[in-house]
């Protein structure tokens, strides 16, 4: 029998279908992942079902009887519990009072703290910690945190517990103390909707798994059934069949001079020790699922994230970078996955936009005069096809694709030897899509090395003369000329 | 990379003649002063008469500015800091800084003036270096770094001073305060000065653009390669210059330094103008001519209540509420809200004008 059910469930945001008629069922006493790149709808699918966003259609019931929540509080009083991948307690205050936040036992109207530290120590027992409930949250790790906060929720006589991405920050031990915490509550006959990017703890842990793509049920399966590389198929829309790769002519380009080398770079925390090279007028792509290391890549490349170990050569001279400043000295140019934050300057005009590295790179003492500045916006306008009025207008109110565009423009004002490009079509409209994959090719015939991030396989196929795969934050394989199809890079993504 | 065609074959656009456009921005500061300078004259028909005794100009209007010098050398570096996305709440102290540098150097008995002003000058930049270091380096939120100052500022100057108001005699500092040069009070043209170099740096070099891409998304600039931390602290630094001067002429003003009085709460006023110029305190685009308007206002005002011969005690009252007044008009929220009162109201008239 159904414990949660929600069918044909649609959320419509300004421009965008996050939910378009998805079904979603979970059983009494399981484990169910809910998987889904980027954009797939599933933190909307999990805000609906946790309350904290109204659909606009489709109906929802919970053992058997149909249910409306208002709020997160409602969907809590009824037995619906949520632990985010950020521990959203109070790190100041006491694990105790953590666990009994808004819900004190009170004793002639007072609260009875010896009950409280009393109980606390007895849900935290049933979850195999046994720690001092007094003392403040902050004082314990991630892990043990992630575990109160789940205790805190299955205490308030959760019946449904929903662990949205709760081993991004935890290290293998502890995700392995978290998994025996889940499959006791199973076991108990909660149901548990898991979401993660790893695929290892999806088959270690989960029954059944549902795939999302584009706002849209791709599927529900049973995971015992289910093949990786079906899996990876389902989640990237594609099906396990050998294509022909979408390059009609590879250049031999095995020859030339190796442009960028990177040995075995790491970052603390979020690269593992990775070896690349890309040479001049190659382009390497970067393939993985969500989180697999691709961003993290390109990130330690221009020295926003400093490297802790490893070396980085380019041009055969070894670069410490400490900050994109200086990769941008050396010729490389990112532009990065989160248009909003890290690429546009929003109030700023597209003039001034695509002025800005340039000049960085020029330095201040060194103005590019307004003159100038206006024959390069015209001339970057006309030949990426921005589509705006002037060049005045402020960027923040150009489209995503032709934002995308005034970004890519920036950075071919500096005219890089190696262009980085981490996610270049996200959020991007179809149209612009296919304008921002034909600057990308034309990139290539131009001569300029690229690194390009993409977790759409045939945008990689298109111009990849080389493919990286990434898994679990480290290269897991490289494919080359004529080996690359969505098959190998399919595989090479399952693959443990 | 710069032979891209892919619009090989489409005739390039005809160059456009462009117009220099009309700011909005400009707009409502202005009408503002306008409005008090009319008051003003209502009030006192000799408001604008200027006359010139023994080479010197006279009048109000003249005594606006110069009294307003050392709050429009606030306003200006204050600009560039706002336009960062911080804010300095030190620089009333740093005025009472510099002025004890200056006051006891002179009863010190250091002759050289420049040495003088350049030792108050250093105290400035100083400050400005500590104030920009805690923000950019420390990473401290600029309302609690520069509220060290300004505790710690009045602190350092009363150390200074032992505790005293340091008096002295030096009619070459002095000058600073109140003397004359081309017809014009020291500190108008002081003002002026420092005005023209600021603006010289920020528009003719790139650091303009810099100021205000960091203000705009301080993410994004550090992804393109502008030095965040650097542009940061040369607007503190600038400030902190701003401030000593301001110092220095309210030093010279009264012959004396008084770390207790000097400068107090004119921070206040400097950040009050940014805001009536038209700036954003979340940073990004700066005008200093524009904040140079908003110090006009207030010092006008404060000059109408006077002259209006209102009692002193509705100073403050009738300060906030102009003040709101003229933020009110600026916001884009209040004039839809108008815009679309208007609106109603002409409707309303037209078809009573039907029936």
């Amino acid at each position: 029998m159904n414990l949660l059910s929600l069918s044909g469930m649609e959320k419509r945001y300004p421009g965008v279908k996050a939910l378009d008629g998805v079904d979603f069922q979970l059983r009494a006493g399981e484990i169910h992942a809910l998987l889904g790149e980027n954009g797939a709808g599933k933190s909307t699918l999990v805000k609906v079902m946790t309350g904290a966003l109204q659909g606009d259609g489709g109906s929802m019931s919970f053992l058997g009887a149909p249910l409306k929540l208002k709020s997160t509080a409602h969907a809590q009083s009824v037995g619906i519990s949520t632990v985010y991948q950020e521990v959203n307690l109070l790190p100041n205050l006491t694990v105790a009072q953590n666990l009994y936040l808004g819900r004190e036992p009170k004793r002639f109207g007072l609260i009875d703290w010896k009950r409280i530290n009393r109980q606390s120590r007895e849900v935290l027992k049933r979850f195999d910690l046994d720690i001092d409930v007094s003392r403040p949250l902050s004082s314990f790790s991630v892990a043990v945190q992630q575990l109160i906060a789940i205790a805190r929720g299955v205490d308030m006589s959760a019946k449904v517990l929903v662990l949205d991405e709760p081993t991004a920050s935890l290290d293998a031990d502890e995700c392995e103390q978290l998994f025996g915490v889940m499959r006791e509550l199973r076991d108990k006959g909660i149901g548990i909707v898991f979401i993660t990017h790893f695929l290892d703890q999806v088959y270690a842990v989960c029954d059944r798994i549902t795939v999302l793509r584009n706002g849209q049920l791709v599927g529900e399966f049973e995971a015992a059934t289910l093949s990786r590389s079906e899996l990876v198929g389902h989640m990237l829309g594609k099906e396990l069949q050998a294509q022909t790769h979408g390059r009609e002519h590879r250049e031999e380009k095995s020859l030339t001079q190796p442009l960028l080398e990177v040995q075995e770079l790491a970052v603390s925390g979020s690269l593992q020790p990775t070896s690349l090279c890309v040479r001049r007028g190659e382009a390497v792509g970067l393939a993985g699922l969500l989180g697999s290391g691709r961003s993290e890549v390109c990130r330690a490349v221009f020295g926003v994230d400093r490297k802790t170990s490893g070396t980085l050569k380019v041009n055969d001279a070894e670069k410490h970078f400490l900050q994109p400043a200086d990769a941008i000295s050396e010729g490389l140019a990112l532009c990065p996955e989160d248009r909003k934050t890290s690429g546009i300057v929003g109030p700023l005009s597209i003039r001034e936009n695509i002025a800005l590295a340039l000049q960085a790179r020029r330095g201040w003492w060194r103005p590019i005069s307004r003159v100038e500045q206006e024959r390069l916006a015209q001339r970057f306008i006309r030949e990426l096809q921005i589509a705006t009025p002037d060049a005045e207008k402020p960027i923040e109110q150009l489209s995503g694709g032709n934002q995308q565009k005034v970004i890519l423009a920036r950075w071919l004002a500096t005219s890089p030897q190696l262009l980085v490009l981490d996610e270049p079509t996200r959020g991007v409209d179809i149209g612009a899509h296919a304008e921002i994959l034909k600057l990308i090719r034309q990139f290539c015939r131009d001569g300029m090395s690229l690194l390009v991030t993409s977790s759409e396989l045939d945008e990689l196929l298109a111009f990849s003369d080389r493919v990286a795969v990434m898994r679990d934050r480290r290269k897991v394989a490289e494919i080359e000329g004529d080996d690359i199809t969505e098959g190998n890079i399919m595989r090479a993504i399952a693959e443990a | 990379m710069s032979n891209l065609n892919t619009t090989a074959g489409r005739p390039p656009a005809p160059a456009k003649i462009k117009l220099p456009r009309v700011n909005g921005r400009y707009l409502w500061p202005l009408l503002g002063l306008f409005l008090l300078l009319a008051v003003n004259l209502a009030i006192t028909p000799e408001f604008f008469r200027i006359e010139i005794q023994d080479g010197r100009l006279y009048g109000s209007l003249i005594d606006v500015l110069n009294r307003s010098a050392p709050v429009a050398l606030l306003a200006i570096g204050m600009t560039l800091v706002i336009a960062t996305g911080g804010i300095d709440l030190s620089v009333g102290a740093t005025m009472a800084i510099a002025g004890a540098v200056c006051a006891n150097l002179i009863v010190g008995g250091v002759d050289s003036i420049f040495l003088v002003v350049a030792a108050g000058l250093a105290a400035g930049l100083m400050a400005g270096a500590v104030n920009g270091g805690l923000v950019s380096y420390m990473g401290i939120q600029p309302i609690v770094a520069t509220l060290i100052l300004m505790v710690a500022g009045r602190g350092i100057a009363q150390l200074i001073n032992a505790g005293q108001i340091v008096t002295f005699q030096s009619e070459a500092f002095a000058f600073i305060g109140t003397g004359t040069l081309l017809g014009l009070p020291f500190p108008i043209v002081l003002v002026l000065i420092v005005f023209a170099l600021v603006q010289l740096l920020m528009r003719k070099t790139a650091l303009g653009l810099f100021v205000e891409s960091v203000g705009c998304n301080a993410g994004a600039s550090y992804y393109l390669g502008i030095n965040q931390r650097a542009v940061k602290i040369v607007a503190y630094c600038i400030a902190g210059i701003c401030a000593a001067l301001a110092g220095m002429i309210s030093a010279a003003d009264i012959q004396g330094s008084d770390a207790n009085n000097a400068g107090l709460w004119l921070e206040l006023d400097a950040i009050l103008a940014v805001v009536i110029g038209g700036a954003s305190l979340m940073g990004g685009r700066f005008s200093i001519p524009l904040s140079i308007v908003g110090v006009l206002v207030i010092q006008c005002l404060g000059t109408t209540i006077i002259m209006s011969g209102l009692p002193a005690k509705f100073n403050l009252l009738i300060k906030a509420v102009v003040v709101i007044f003229v933020l009110l008009l600026q916001s884009p929220l209040f004039q839809q809200q108008m815009g679309a009162l208007f609106a109603r109201f002409q409707k309303r008239t037209n078809t009573e004008a039907k029936v």
